[in-house]
């Protein structure tokens, strides 16, 4: 007998579910994507304008058999999904039929036309920073067991802050200093009346957002509209690593960004080893699982908590700084525009994972920039509806149709030692 | 009458009281024996119906507002909020910051700047929602939306949930009202504004029955389904104004069709067209009465409050959590949805991005505000309309900007929901000051 006949029955449930999932996206590629293409060959261009080692030549697809291929693919999939099944692959399997569709959707949008792959994966990767930060604050904070939805309201302080300090001091780490600092503050107001008067974790979150919105942007209409000197923050510029940037395709995509981007990419590994090699790890994971118990052996379970918030302040300041010390270069208003929101899921989506929460970041701020690719594309499809697609992923894994999410145990429960 | 003392008089018993005999020593009637003793009474008078428990707790509830500590802590957030408040202002304000450059040379200049603009602000802002009749029509036209973006949060938060989901229901109820406002014409107005408004209301509740459903059936925290499901909401909203079903046809940036004079609320004051207070009012304080009867006096609603409290004790007396959290849900987002159509049909009369304004947001601290009860949540959403239509006058008269309506509200609610924080500040000994646990973590 193949395992897969003593599938249990919840397991054979999820499969086809996912099958139906395959079988809907085959309907949008086949009724979509292979009849409405707007030119026949589709070229994605993988050089970069600036100097590299040597050129790779563009790739030219000719869009309807690459979507017919794409699709054959598909297909086999949902038949293998509601036949035998996957088993323990199957969300890897649900992964490659997203991909695959997003393959195809992107020759059919470049029908006629040039798309940058370069440009494409290069800003994604910029896009994905301040998500993965904040989803690096809620990842330590939670593994702690305190529950931060305030990732939003520290971007825009950490935002705020590191525009006007940068401003000030003409020096973007000076600025970053100020960013981090802000970050860390809405962090210690978190940890103070979530861990100190055991307020109610998410009541504190959200009010935490309000705060900050209400507080950045009455300074900004109050002071900085005024003083414009005040909002003219010194920026961090791209830095080529030497040798490696050259490498085509991946030397611009990795190896050519701001520091912020080099940083958020040491952070997540860091924290990652951290989080689960070393015995501060282990410390902070024990006061998130079971308190009590961590308690009994000896770990000080508020003061580990309150070190984790403000250490996940430090992520969410730097990923706010990202906004005025690398993209835009001014604060204005609700500038972050619910990327806060957005690191959370890419939390939730990573499962409590520095590296899960950096991956699921990739996807959105993947999608995130497409939006933007596409506008100058001049593609007919609304870049509202493609920015809903990191809510609805989201969603679908916390109803657990993606496989059971499991937060910390004692996530969200203030702790009082007897 | 015996010479112990009696047990607690019945309130109105004034025979019991007289009868006493001098000698029986000191009367010490304590608050909380009061209560005691009303809540006795409570259940005495309908020892048999069904509906006893309901009116116990609910008295508890009463007299909890009224004798507890929670109406300190209410004021003294408030309070505390506006002292803050005073702070931000007198710092951004330029001819302070100037004065503070030379604190130590004249250190009354700084004070005295500072007290002037906290002065002129606070001031602007009282006159801008008390100051007269046109202030008092701007004070209900505010408190409307937010008196049922506060009862969406409120309804949730007896059964233990959190709807932070108000901005979405309350965009999927103005944007269904205002389709139904303009794509439907040639209706009388008996029949065009109802069905508008019960179009909005039941978008409103489809889109809080979604988080409810996830909720019941497959334990997604609420929070994070709401969070998302505003982003959804408020991008789908944006995409659809921006398309033909609903632009305006004559103009290329996103902006909908006016709806119909027949589907619009019509203005209580009518003689006076300045002012803007609408029937929707009446409407929003209708649908108050309507959920108080839901969660204070029916079946449903004790079965919501029970689940609210302790859903495992819910469970083993056999009723069912999940339909008390799809049933809060779908409500609160139907006067989510009501508030939407109160704007759309009621004062902006189109729709624009964005133009659910933070105003379900906004429900969050009217709710919490009102510490989750009925009247305290219509009576919060006046107070914080005030603070809008002040907050507006504050800005056009002495240039103070209108966030810091914003920074006062988020005050507030840090005060109300760690009353420690007040405790610790005022220095209150009381030790029952409880604190605001709503959630259960992402797990549920």
């Amino acid at each position: 007998m193949s395992q897969t006949m003593t599938a249990p029955a919840g397991q054979r449930r999820r499969e086809r579910r996912f099958g139906i999932f395959s079988l809907l996206v085959l309907a949008i590629m086949l009724g979509v994507f292979a009849t409405s293409a707007r030119g026949e060959q589709a070229t994605f261009v993988l050089n970069d304008a600036r100097g590299q080692l040597f050129e790779l030549p563009n790739l030219v697809v000719t869009v309807v058999p690459a979507v017919l291929v794409l699709s054959a693919v598909v297909a086999v999939i949902a038949y293998r999904q509601f036949t035998t099944g996957f088993g323990s692959k199957a969300v890897i399997v649900v992964g490659v039929v997203a991909l695959l569709f997003v393959m195809a959707f992107l020759t059919w949008a470049a029908a006629g036309g040039q798309l940058s792959v370069v440009g494409l994966l290069r800003g994604s990767l910029a896009r994905a920073t301040p998500i993965a930060l904040g989803g690096l604050a809620g990842v330590v904070c939670e593994r702690a067991g305190v529950i931060n939805i305030a990732i939003e309201g520290q971007f825009l302080a950490g935002a705020f802050t590191a525009a006007v300090v940068s401003s000030l001091a003409s020096d973007p780490w000076i600025g970053l200093l100020g960013g981090i600092g802000a970050g860390v503050l809405v962090a210690f107001m978190l940890a103070g009346l979530t861990i100190r008067f055991k307020a109610d974790q998410i009541v504190v979150g959200v009010v935490l957002i309000v705060f900050a919105t209400g507080v950045t942007s009455f300074l900004n209409t109050q002071v900085l509209s005024g003083n414009p000197e005040l909002n003219s923050p010194t920026r961090f510029t791209a830095i080529a690593i030497p040798v490696l940037s050259e490498i085509p395709l991946i030397g611009p995509v990795l190896f050519r960004q701001s520091m912020l981007v080099f940083g958020m990419l040491f952070a997540v590994g860091a924290l990652h080893y951290a989080l689960f090699k070393t015995r501060w790890g282990l410390r902070l994971r024990s006061v998130g699982e079971h308190p009590k118990a961590a308690d009994t052996v000896g770990i000080n379970v508020l003061a580990t908590r309150y070190k984790a918030v403000l250490l996940g302040g430090v992520f969410a300041g730097i990923g706010g700084a990202w906004w005025t010390l690398d993209a835009v270069g001014q604060f204005s208003r609700e500038m972050t525009g619910g990327r806060g929101f957005i690191a959370l899921a890419a939390m939730l989506v990573g499962r409590y994972s520095p590296v899960g929460a950096f991956g699921a970041a990739l996807i959105f701020g993947f999608s995130d920039q497409i939006a933007t690719s596409l506008q100058l594309l001049r593609v007919p499809v609304p870049s509202d509806l493609l920015l809903t697609a990191p809510y609805l992923v989201t969603i679908l894994v916390v109803a657990g149709l993606m496989g059971r999410l499991r937060p910390p145990a004692a996530n969200g429960k203030p702790y009082t030692k007897e | 009458m015996s010479d112990q003392q009696p047990p607690q008089p019945p309130p109105g018993d004034d025979d019991a009281d007289a009868g006493r005999p001098e000698d029986a020593g000191p009367v010490a009637v304590t608050e909380a024996e009061l209560a005691q003793a009303e809540i006795e009474a409570a259940k005495e008078r309908a020892a048999d119906t069904a509906a006893v428990t309901l009116d116990a707790t609910f008295s508890q509830r009463l007299i909890a507002a009224l004798t507890g500590t929670s109406v300190t802590v209410t004021i003294l957030a408030f309070v505390s909020a506006l002292v803050i408040g005073a702070f931000i202002i007198a710092v951004s304000e330029d001819a302070v910051r100037e004065a503070l450059g030379y604190f130590f040379a004249r250190p009354t200049d700084a004070f005295r700047t500072g007290f002037d603009a906290v002065g002129s602000a606070y001031l602007a802002l009282l006159q801008g929602s008390l100051g007269g009749v046109p202030q008092v029509s701007e004070t209900l036209v505010s408190s409307t939306p937010l008196i049922l973006t506060g009862l969406a949060v409120a309804v949730p938060l007896r059964a233990g949930l959190f709807n932070i989901g108000a901005e979405g229901q309350f965009v999927a109820g103005g944007m269904v009202a205002g389709l139904v406002g303009f794509a439907i014409t040639g209706l009388p107005m008996v029949v065009h504004l109802p069905l508008a408004l019960a179009a909005g209301i039941a978008a409103g509740a489809a889109y809080g029955w979604v988080p409810g459903v996830l909720k019941a059936r497959t334990g997604a925290h609420e929070v994070i389904s709401t969070i998302m499901l505003n982003n959804i909401g408020l991008l789908v909203s944006g995409y659809l104004i921006s398309t033909t079903l609903f632009r305006r046809p004559d103009r290329a940036d996103p902006i909908s069709r006016s709806v119909e004079e027949s589907a619009r609320f019509p203005r209580l004051i009518w003689w006076e067209p300045s002012l803007r207070v609408n029937a929707s009012l009446l409407v929003a304080l209708a649908l108050a009465v309507a959920i108080f009867w839901l969660v204070e006096r029916s079946t449903r609603g004790f079965e919501l409050n029970a689940v609210g409290m302790n859903p495992r004790a819910a469970t083993a007396a056999g009723m069912s959590p999940g339909r008390s959290v799809i049933l809060a849900m779908t409500t609160g987002g139907a006067m989510a949805g009501a508030a939407g159509a109160a704007v759309i049909l009621g004062l902006q009369y189109r729709l624009t991005i964005g133009f659910s304004a933070g105003l379900g947001f906004d429900g969050i601290t009217v709710a919490l505000l009102g510490r989750g009860r009925i009247g305290g949540t219509v009576a919060a959403g006046v107070l914080i309309g005030a603070l809008k239509a002040g907050g507006r006058n504050m800005q056009a008269q002495t240039g103070t900007s209108l966030e810091l309506a914003l920074v006062i509200q988020a005050l507030i609610i840090v005060f109300i929901a760690a009353p420690g924080l007040v405790r610790a500040i005022f220095r209150i000994k009381a030790e029952d000051l409880a604190t605001t646990q709503v959630s259960k973590g992402w797990g549920g």
